[in-house]
């Protein structure tokens, strides 16, 4: 077994979760305040007790490959996924971003202002500002082009965990799922797609704000499907919550050219990353109410209910397809274009 | 919505309507298990991706076969690649290739360690690649007859003087013989692989069946067509006709794709190989002819494989039962390694290397695969 | 083993053809395939090459024949005739 860190250890899946475990959690020193979710909760941020609020806190190292795809960019990449991970945890009033990037020597400085431009564009729609950050610059070859790092601080009254799945809960996701994975994989192994794939890249903070301040205690539990996709968040808050949790396949939003997309590479679109969408479990009493309002919103017009919590085969992810049912495994390592 | 003539090819209702007739079909043969095989990872892939498994009578034993060109790539191959890797020689290939284990090391793990590592859909890809450098370029090749086309339409399609290619091409054909002969085996009939047999027409198959007195249905991959092969499978099996019926005539003729057929053996010749975890396959590897050796990155580079010897083939790899579970005589339960010294992390046989073979889907599945009966 | 994808042929250049595949298009070689494709017909895809042409009347075949297998069915076991009657009139699916 090799003792370097390889890609698939980036990707989303088992190997990531056992790396962050074994090197960053396990012993890590850490003494929170009471009601805290620190690091070894592994959730999307930490959730520090102060008074009878809590502050969130969330970092995010953001490198892709192109830097511009159709939908986005790494500016907007990096704002998003701050902003929604602070979401995440039921904390939608951002207190302020922060924004450190490492430039390669050499680097466009007319593409580093549009870079900027986007970020800056991405926080407005936000409703949250960069307060601070740090620039640093490598030399050619020491980095690959532009490397961003941002955190959030943000405050709120409830937290919600990725944890808090209840047997009986239904699963909604708050718009089609593949959108970013397949638009960046389709440039980035030049596979010579042409159509209408984009990315989903969008601060959702505002639509969680809607769905929390009308629904509030009915949401339980939330997570962004990034890297892994659809079926790693759920492997993950499965895990966490001891409960089993069926999907049914038929009504899991996927725009047609994703779909296809994913057919001609061999991907299941459950592994593929998302950047502007959420999964919630929700009361069952309440999800259709929960789906309209997300409907309401721009960002959440394809939000559909998926699947339902069980409490039989806890911590997995069950695929009813319509013809029978089927486990969906864990990701291993990255998803790569196949051709058997 | 342009492709939607295939819908009906996966509507439920009508896959009901054929796994009834499986079931039925199974209890009138009387026999527990009706054991049948596929040699054809696809058909595993979408027997999995749509929960067929969990409408398959329990009688019925469908086994998968050596049917992953990925799974069945042997050591020395994945050591040629990763070792001109090593030595700074730019590789192209398939997604599937990167992770699977050499004696060493993977490409996965080459790549981690500083080599060039290019991952492409297409052989077209890897030729453009080429196009952009001067550098070498080896296209490490993998699949079956149908991808080893496209390999050699490459070839013939004048690719600039730095691509060259590493063969690790299989033809299927051959490897059902030695399945069929293996000792112990309860196979009773096959599904053969459909996109395989668009290029070389189902009467591939005639021989073999005279010589095994056992069916043979050429089936597709869409939910229906792998279903209804199942049921043209049992038929056969149940009235005791071994013949070969083609049930992917939109795909599959008698005598296949010859232009095809041209372009393969224009430039490849069948060679007899190693498959991991199987056997020594008569004419069961695809290699360059003479008249490519020129790209053939086996005669152009000297590739050194001795600095892997030092790690000797793993002593598990002697314990691995990969041969016998595709002949359907033995089940990963078997096998003392399964879950402990071999996982999908660090795999020591075929099956368990790709996301198609047995042990790994038993793995993945807590040695529970699939869900039948319950709802 | 081979991932095989059918698409709709938008377009015919030489020896590359632009495939339609529910709404992603992307260019297929045609070196390798054995009958003239012209826009419209349905070729198979593998690795960037069509490797059959598929006449969009095949797919239609294609069921009659299924359906043509369990009326056999039928004749051996009357009990099934009317899951047979179900599929003859089994309506779409998902894509
Ligand atoms: S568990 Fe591993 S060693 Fe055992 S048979 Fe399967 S692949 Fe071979």
């Amino acid at each position: 077994m090799s003792d370097r860190i390889l890609l698939k250890h980036g990707a989303g899946g088992r190997a990531m979760r056992a790396l962050i475990e074994q090197t960053f959690v396990q012993g890590a020193p850490g003494e929170l305040p009471p009601g805290s979710v620190g690091l070894d909760a592994m959730d999307d941020g930490a959730a520090v007790r102060l008074g009878d609020r809590w502050l969130v806190v969330t970092a995010d190292s953001h490198v892709v490959s192109p830097l511009f795809f159709p939908g986005g960019d790494i500016g907007r990449l990096a704002v998003s996924g701050t902003v929604n991970d602070l979401a995440m945890m039921g904390a939608t009033e951002v207190v302020g971003l922060t924004c450190a990037v490492i430039v390669e020597e050499g680097f466009s400085r007319d593409t580093l202002e549009r870079v900027v431009q986007s970020m800056r564009a991405a926080s407005r729609e936000a409703r949250a500002s960069i307060v601070t950050g740090d620039t640093k610059v490598m030399g050619r070859g020491e980095i690959d082009g532009l490397v961003i790092s941002t955190a959030g601080v943000a405050l709120t009254d409830r937290v919600v965990r990725d944890a808090g799945l209840h047997p009986g809960d239904r699963i909604v996701v708050t718009g089609t799922i593949g959108d970013h994975g397949m638009a960046v994989m389709s440039l980035r192994h030049d596979l010579g797609l042409e159509g209408d794939l984009a990315s989903d890249v969008a601060p959702i903070g505002q639509l969680v704000a809607l769905v929390l301040g009308r629904h509030g205690d009915a949401v339980h539990a939330m997570k962004d499907p990034t890297r892994g996709g659809v079926a790693s968040a759920l492997h993950e808050m499965a895990g966490k919550s001891g409960v089993g949790v069926v999907l049914d396949e038929a009504s899991l939003p996927v725009r047609d050219e994703v779909r296809a997309a994913a057919e001609l590479v061999g991907i299941d679109p459950l592994y593929i990353a998302n950047e502007g969408k959420a999964i919630l479990g929700v009361r069952a009493d309440a999800v259709d109410a929960v789906v309209a309002t997300l409907r309401e919103h721009p960002l959440g017009r394809r939000a559909a209910a998926i699947g339902t919590c069980v409490v039989e085969r806890q911590g997995t992810l069950v695929l009813d397809t319509g013809f029978g049912r089927r486990l969906v495994a864990e990701l291993e390592g990255e998803p790569l274009p196949r051709i058997c | 919505m342009t492709t939607s003539a295939f819908v009906p090819l996966r509507d439920p209702r009508r896959a009901r309507a054929l796994a009834e007739a499986l079931s039925r079909l199974t209890s009138r043969i009387g026999r527990d298990p009706v054991s049948v095989m596929h040699v054809c990872g696809s058909h595993e892939q979408a027997i999995a991706r749509y929960g067929l498994r969990a409408t398959f009578p329990r009688a019925l034993d469908v086994i998968m076969g050596p049917g992953c060109p990925v799974c069945v790539t042997d050591l020395p191959e994945v050591d040629e690649a990763v070792a001109l890797a090593s030595s700074g020689v730019r590789i192209a290939t398939y997604g599937d290739m990167l992770r699977v284990p050499g004696t060493a090391s993977s490409l996965a793990e080459a790549q981690a360690e500083g080599a060039t590592i290019d991952v492409v859909y297409s052989v077209s890809q890897a030729v453009e690649l080429a196009r952009t450098s001067s550098e070498p370029l080896v296209f490490f090749a993998s699949g079956f007859e149908t991808t080893a086309v496209a390999t050699a339409a490459a070839l013939l399609g004048e690719p600039p003087d730095n691509f060259s290619v590493l063969s690790a091409h299989k033809y299927i054909p051959p490897v059902m013989e030695i399945v069929a002969e293996m000792p112990g085996n309860r196979v009773e009939g096959f599904l053969a692989a459909g996109h395989a047999a668009t290029i070389t027409g189902w009467g591939v198959f005639e021989p073999f069946v005279v010589r095994h007195g056992i069916p043979v249905v050429v089936a597709g991959f869409e939910p229906l067509d792998i279903l209804a092969g199942l049921v043209r499978l049992l038929e056969l099996v149940l009235e005791g006709r071994a013949e070969v019926s083609n049930m992917y005539p939109r795909c599959v003729t008698h005598e296949g794709n010859r232009r095809a057929q041209d372009t393969l053996w224009r430039v490849f010749r069948p060679a007899g190989g190693n498959w991991r975890g199987i056997a020594h396959v008569p004419s069961g590897n695809l290699r360059l002819r003479d008249e490519f050796a020129h790209a053939d990155a086996r005669r152009r580079f000297s590739i050194d494989l001795t600095s892997l010897w030092g790690h000797a083939p793993s002593p598990l790899v002697a314990q691995c039962l990969c041969g016998e579970i595709m002949a359907g005589t033995a089940s990963p339960a078997g096998c003392a390694l399964f879950g402990r010294a071999c996982t999908p992390d660090a795999p020591v046989g075929a099956c368990m290397v790709s996301s198609e073979g047995t042990c790994h889907i038993w793995h993945q599945y807590g040695g529970r695969p699939f869900l039948g009966g319950d709802s | 083993m081979c991932l095989g994808v059918p698409g709709r042929v938008i377009a015919v250049e030489g020896d590359v053809a632009t495939v339609d595949f529910w709404g992603v298009r992307k260019t297929v070689r045609l070196d390798v395939v054995d009958e003239p494709v012209a826009p419209g017909d349905y070729v198979l895809n593998h690795v960037g090459f069509a490797i059959r042409r598929i006449p969009a009347s095949d797919i239609q075949a294609t069921l009659a024949l299924y359906e043509e297998l369990l009326a056999a069915e039928d004749e051996r076991d009357p009990m099934a005739a009317d899951v047979a009657g179900e599929l003859r009139g089994g309506g779409g699916g998902r894509p």
